[in-house]
């Protein structure tokens, strides 16, 4: 056997103008500017590259977005588990209204998010104020960017868990049941492990979402160098010194973080695919 | 339903205990109030500290209108144009059979795993005066970067695979057989597209439509990096909203927010309208 053909033959029309808007209009948007990021990197040197981000202050950055991210989508992990189960099994009055509100973080733009977020939580808001007289801050350090970071990641897990617990077939549930399993031990062998891959891909969504983030962060964060500067603040700050060879050095350090996770979603989803049969 | 001389209720052996559901929904209610009802209720109470008039005046500024209008103008290129991509992108993977099929797929979710910032950080490059294309462009009196073409490309990047990814479970799951019918039958390539194919996926069409408008009505950080934040020239609405916040402008930027935050309920309350009455219409995954 030959290989395939590049495109099979097909008596369906429209093949030139659908493939040449797709691929002209990804090129255009998406290709080339990526292009131009590794391009002005390929000239900047590899070296160059690495002296850029191995200083006290990109480290500091990087490592702060990238522990924060994967805090935020922990606890979006374990609470998006938790929330889908509840509007799947239970009935209570407000269900759909909670439902609704999960893609809330989807549809509100980052900067209303930020700024709301610091109204409340800063020393004189609603929440801070509760959280002050415990000796608390929340908004200006890293537990108001954690905060941040979970609301912006909130919906991934919940939406992604949902229709897999929609689709578990009860009697599964009852077999347990009958073989002598209590309800927690059958929750936790039976219907957990079921959830596992779309709960990982969730996960992993949050967290790519949480790592890239910078609209709803910069508000709360109080950006101190060293301490609650996230890595796109940096971008941020390099390119308004116009200076566009180390703002396209820590881009592109964050591009690989970025990719380095997009990989690791396909993976988990291959193995769940093969565990399970189905994403 | 239990015999009526029984009072006892037993608990299905496939239930939780009351009292663990009620915590749950107790876990949930609470934590989704603090991390978004919260939030939601301060935008308002911020932009109507001073009263409706001072928060309704504060959008009726001539900075205001233009970033307004800006932002509309940007939604009504960038969505459109998102949107003709995405089916001339679902039409070439789901009517076609090719080689690369998933790897293209992957491109085109490549916006969702980038940053906003290197996103607009990867526009600049391109486009920036600095850059080969840029250079020539700005040379010649066309501005990309600090001006709408930079702001409606960074725009479009964020939210590029919103319509297509949509579309493509739902046409992969309705097949071809209707396409063909009709071709059989005698009709045209457009008339096949128009009467039959667009008819079956306008919901799903609608709903990738509205996600990505309040993307790209509500996009931050790429447009932070390309607009340059010229007031009353490249500030959108979310740009504006930071620099009033830094301004110490809290009601007028609260006021501001409080319009984006409308638009986002409103988009929300569709959205909901739409997985309730045309849920077998939608991608399988928005069903429930």
């Amino acid at each position: 056997m030959g290989r395939p053909p590049l495109i099979h033959r097909s008596p369906m029309p429209g093949l030139g103008i659908s493939m040449g808007i797709t691929l002209t209009m990804l090129s255009l948007v998406v290709l080339l500017p990526i292009g131009a990021l590794l391009l002005k990197g390929a000239t900047f040197g590899l070296g160059n590259i690495w002296d850029v981000v191995n200083s006290e202050r990109t480290w500091a950055a990087l490592f702060l977005s990238f522990r924060l991210s994967l805090f935020a989508a922990l606890f979006n992990l374990v609470f998006g588990v938790m929330l889908a189960w509840v509007l799947v099994r239970y009935r209570f009055p407000g269900r759909r209204l909670l439902d609704a509100a999960v893609d809330l973080p989807f549809a509100l733009p980052t900067a209303v998010a930020g700024i709301a977020l610091t109204a409340l939580y800063a020393p004189n808001g609603a929440f801070g104020q509760l959280a002050a007289e415990i000796g608390w801050r929340i908004a200006y350090t890293q537990y108001g960017i954690f905060l941040a970071l979970v609301f912006v990641g909130l919906p991934f897990v919940t939406r992604t868990v949902q229709p897999v617990i929609e689709e578990i077939e009860r009697e599964v549930e009852e077999a347990s049941a009958t073989l002598g399993a209590s309800r927690a031990y059958t929750i936790r062998r039976v219907i957990l492990p079921m959830l596992t891959p779309a709960a990982l891909t969730g996960f992993a969504l949050s967290l790519a979402r949480a790592v890239g983030e910078y609209g709803s962060v910069i508000f709360i964060a109080g950006n101190i160098p060293l301490v609650t500067e996230i890595a796109p603040l940096l971008i941020v700050i390099q390119l308004e010194e116009f200076d566009y060879d180390a703002a396209a050095a820590i881009g592109i350090a964050m591009l690989v973080i970025s990719f380095a996770m997009l990989l690791a979603i396909n993976l988990i989803q291959v193995w769940s695919r093969r565990r399970i049969g189905y994403v | 339903m239990s015999d009526a001389t029984t009072p006892i209720r037993f608990r299905s052996a496939t239930e939780e205990r009351p009292l663990t559901r009620w915590l749950l929904v107790g876990l949930g209610a609470v934590g989704m109030s603090v991390l978004v009802f919260a939030p939601l209720i301060a935008v308002f109470a911020e932009a109507l500290r001073d009263g409706w008039f001072a928060a309704v005046a504060s959008l009726g500024n001539r900075d205001a209108q233009s970033a307004i209008k800006l932002t509309l103008l940007i939604a009504a290129i960038a969505v459109p144009l998102n949107a003709a991509f995405g089916i001339a992108a679902a039409w070439f993977i789901t009517k076609f059979d090719f080689r690369g099929k998933a790897f293209l797929i992957t491109l085109i979710d490549l916006p969702f795993s980038v940053s906003p910032v290197v996103a607009g950080l990867c526009i600049v490059l391109m486009f920036g005066t600095n850059s080969l294309v840029g250079g020539w462009l700005v040379a010649n009196g066309y501005p990309i970067v600090f001006a709408l073409p930079g702001i409606v490309l960074a725009t479009m990047f964020v939210t590029f695979p919103f319509v297509a990814r949509e579309l493509i479970p739902v046409m992969i799951e309705q097949g071809r057989a209707e396409e063909e019918a009709a071709l059989t039958l005698g009709a045209s390539g457009w008339r096949t597209f128009w009467t039959v194919t667009l008819p079956n996926i306008r919901w799903a069409l609608l709903y990738g439509v509205l996600l990505c408008n309040a993307r790209a009505m509500g996009e931050f950080g790429a447009v932070a990096v390309v607009s340059g934040k010229i007031r009353g020239q490249t500030a959108t609405m979310p740009i504006t909203i930071e620099m009033l916040y830094n301004e110490y402008l809290s009601v007028a930027a609260f006021s501001m927010a409080a319009v984006l935050t409308v638009l986002a309920l409103v988009t929300l309350l569709l959205k909901t309208a739409l997985e309730l009455r045309h849920a077998d219409q939608l991608a399988a995954t928005h069903r429930h």
